[in-house]
């Protein structure tokens, strides 16, 4: 018996010894994301996030160019995208882009050493001219995504030539086995080490499949989906999580995911970058897969692309949200004939002009758009958004999606400008403005649905509690905590 | 309520822990002394004081009511009364009573000559109480950690909570306890119905005892648990749920940020099959 005990003592010491070193020490720092006691909110080990902070510190930028003297394009050979710039400017840029893409390799990793700058005969130079447009055009058009903080080459490549977190299509592992490939049942880094589907990205990310599965009534009524799909939905959303350093309450409130006005406002930004993220990988890689060499490509033949981490890498912003993109304007759009002088004038007198076309041109193209806001508190994410979405209606008319609502509005004002684009897409709920509300629960009927029997219950109930508004705080960055 | 005639008996003096003979008396068939006293104070003024709550809230709907703990702002200090500060005195009651509730259990059994192994038990209910409302929120540095006190918004918070973690059933803590009490459950189920079917014997036959109930189960999987070990067995299974649920959400937080899926990854690095 006292052997017994004490074989249990020593057994159950090294089982917590073992338990506890796996362990973080307490306290953590919680950043609470929405109403008191809810539990939205984010949580930060203290020592990993110094890990962290310090690993995400842009480099200091260059000093400015002088201003004024000749163009690039009139002063050297071949420049497509750059020309308008001044040659003060340009080679600040080349510089920058060096120490941010190939510090170790120098200019001649996308030039040809003998064949003069000129030269296209580098497959690198091709693809890093495809890059610069892809910064440009994202900076300019997906500020709904990047906002004013913008993208550079280092907000992915980190002094890397290729970006050290890339995606391939993943065939799985090789071993053999009694069981059909399932994509899924291994603990993938991909997934944060969930026997989830280990490539949530090729359906996603590259293809445009539903990434909502979740049914919108209370009793299962024709949502066909199954629990399967489901998994790939939640594969890629701990992509997410884990790409970010968040958790699933930064964006939903679990007690119903799909539910766009008890989400918070983080959540049209990840909408929005989702679609973006997929625009990238279809326009911008994938089109470099002639050029591309095998060791820039997966076992399956396609080229490394984009995915949350590639950007994150463990923020919830980018270089938690540094403005690198600010010193750079050359970098904020294509460059206008006339160079960064003309843009700037043009921006001086947009002022008091109307909007800027590009950002609602891009949305206007989207087959669907989100609830611009989550909640009404959000006066400055409400406002930008409502600017956005202004010269073209369709993206206004296509997220005003409130299943729950929809009898209290059938009676309300007349059709918005775009029902039928608002029919068709079901699923997008938002509590946006209720014109446009009243439109989608007009073009509804309209759509010729089969008539539902028994009636849908929608989920939540209208009487099911909704929480006051809550005091959102958004995370500060955490340097400036 | 009458008393039986040998229930005299057992109605000794003493055994107090707190207020000698001042409430050592029955009302009706219920002992009262201090902790009895202490337990309807404190369980009544946490209920008036939730009902205060409710009625300063939006709502009546009692599925909906709902007593937040403060914001996480507040760190480990006290609340306005509307912004938390009810939470926090409701928190105070609801510990007072279920505190005063066992140490009632263990002046009756010390009136009674008992072992205290039912306070002992109901503690663990209390243990995971208190380390959801006290224990973790102290180690998370905030009272708005604790759950709130609403139907759908304790549930709410569970959500949540096991969200923040990514996927909570990856959690060790967590898939013990799940399993204590799923085999709780079972075991009440074999040894409810094994008792039943002793007691209901088929026509004509008389009632079984102790040694049918152990030939049935030596029968049936070869071994007899006893008629005392059954409920050693059922003790052990439902003080580890307790416990190991105690465990699995202290961990997550105070000991843990990430998600529990990573945590596993000790597994994936040993050495000698990675």
């Amino acid at each position: 018996m006292k052997t017994l005990n004490r074989n249990t003592v020593i057994l159950a010491a090294i089982g917590a010894t073992a338990i506890l070193s796996g362990c973080e020490a307490p306290p953590p720092e919680s950043i609470q994301n929405g109403y008191r006691g809810l539990q939205m909110q984010t949580n930060y080990n203290p020592r990993l996030l110094e890990e962290s902070l310090e690993a995400n510190v842009p480099p200091e930028p260059i000093p400015a160019a002088a201003e004024g003297g000749p163009l690039a394009k009139d002063t050297y050979k071949n420049v497509q995208v750059l020309g308008d710039l001044t040659v003060n400017e340009f080679n600040r840029l080349m510089v920058a882009l060096t120490n941010w893409v190939s510090p170790e390799e120098g200019c001649y990793y996308c030039h040809v050493s003998d064949g003069g700058f000129e030269d296209d005969g580098i497959y690198t130079k091709i693809a890093s001219r495809k890059m610069l447009q892809m910064t440009q055009d994202t900076n300019a058009n997906w500020k709904d995504h990047v906002a004013d903080t913008g993208i550079t080459c280092y907000t992915c490549h980190r002094g890397n030539p290729v970006p050290e977190y890339v995606w391939t299509t993943d065939p799985g592992p090789g071993q053999p086995t009694a069981l059909a490939p399932t994509g899924q049942n291994i603990a993938s880094a991909t997934v944060a080490y969930a026997s989830l589907p280990y490539d949530p990205f090729t359906p996603f990310l590259l293809e445009s499949n539903d990434i909502r599965v979740i049914g919108d009534t209370v009793l299962p009524q024709g949502n066909r989906r199954s629990i399967k799909q489901a998994e790939w939905t939640y594969g890629l959303m701990m992509h997410i999580s884990d790409a970010l350093g968040v958790n699933c309450t930064y964006c939903h409130n679990s007690r119903s995911f799909y539910s766009w006005d008890q989400s918070t406002p983080q959540r049209t930004t990840a909408w929005y970058a989702i679609r973006h993220v997929r625009e990238l990988n279809n326009d911008w890689v994938v089109p470099l897969t002639e050029i591309l060499p095998e060791s820039r490509k997966g076992p399956l033949g396609d080229v490394y692309k984009v995915y949350c981490t590639t950007c994150h890498q463990g923020a919830y912003k980018p270089l938690y949200g540094a403005p690198m993109v600010k010193d750079y304007p050359s970098l904020q759009g294509p460059i206008p004939e006339g160079g960064l002088a003309a843009k700037k004038a043009a921006e001086a007198d947009a002022v008091a002009d109307a909007e800027e076309a590009p950002p609602a041109q891009a949305k206007a193209e989207m087959p669907e758009a989100p609830a611009p806001e989550a909640t009404a508190d959000e006066a400055a994410a409400a406002d930008e958004q409502a600017k956005a979405a202004e010269p073209e209606p369709a993206p206004e008319a296509a997220p005003a999606e409130e299943p729950a609502a929809a009898d209290e509005q059938v009676k309300a004002e007349e059709p918005a400008p775009a029902p039928e684009a608002a029919a068709e897409e079901a699923a997008e709920p938002a509590t946006a403005d209720a014109s446009a509300e009243a439109a989608e629960a007009e073009a509804k009927p309209a759509a010729e649905q089969p008539q539902q029997y028994p009636p849908r219950l929608q989920y939540p109930p209208p009487s099911m509690m909704r929480y006051p508004p809550a005091p959102l705080q958004y995370p500060p960055a955490p340097q400036s905590r | 309520m009458a008393m039986l005639s040998f229930e005299r008996k057992y109605r000794v003096r003493g055994g107090t822990l707190l207020g000698g003979d001042l409430f050592d008396f029955w009302v009706g068939p219920f002992y009262v002394g201090f902790f009895g006293v202490s337990t309807i104070f404190f369980a009544t003024l946490g209920t008036l004081l939730i009902i205060w709550g409710a009625a300063m809230g939006p709502t009546w709907d009692p599925w909906a009511i709902n007593i937040a703990p403060p914001d996480l702002s507040y760190g480990l200090n006290m609340a306005p009364l509307t912004e938390g500060g009810l939470w926090q005195f409701i928190t105070i009651c609801a510990i007072g009573a279920f505190v005063s509730w066992a140490l009632r259990q263990v002046e009756i059994a010390r009136k009674l000559g008992m072992g205290l192994h039912v306070p002992f038990a109901f503690g663990f209910a209390i243990l995971a109480y208190v380390t959801l409302v006290v224990i973790r929120p102290i180690l998370m540095g905030g009272w708005g950690h604790g759950f709130p006190y609403g139907i759908f918004s304790h549930l709410d918070w569970v959500s949540n909570v096991g969200y923040q973690y990514l996927h909570f059933h990856y959690n060790p803590a967590h898939m013990l306890a799940i399993t204590f009490f799923f085999t709780n459950a079972l075991a009440l189920a074999l040894h409810g119905s094994l008792i039943l079917s002793m007691t209901n014997p088929q026509k004509g036959e008389p009632v079984k005892t102790g040694e049918h109930e152990n030939t049935f189960f030596r029968d049936f999987i070869g071994y007899s648990i006893g008629a005392l070990g059954i409920h050693r067995l059922g003790l052990f299974l439902a003080i580890n749920a307790a416990f190991w649920s105690a465990v699995c959400i202290v961990l997550s937080g105070p000991f843990w940020t990430r998600g529990w899926p990573e945590w596993w990854n000790w597994w994936l690095e040993l050495p000698f099959w990675s």
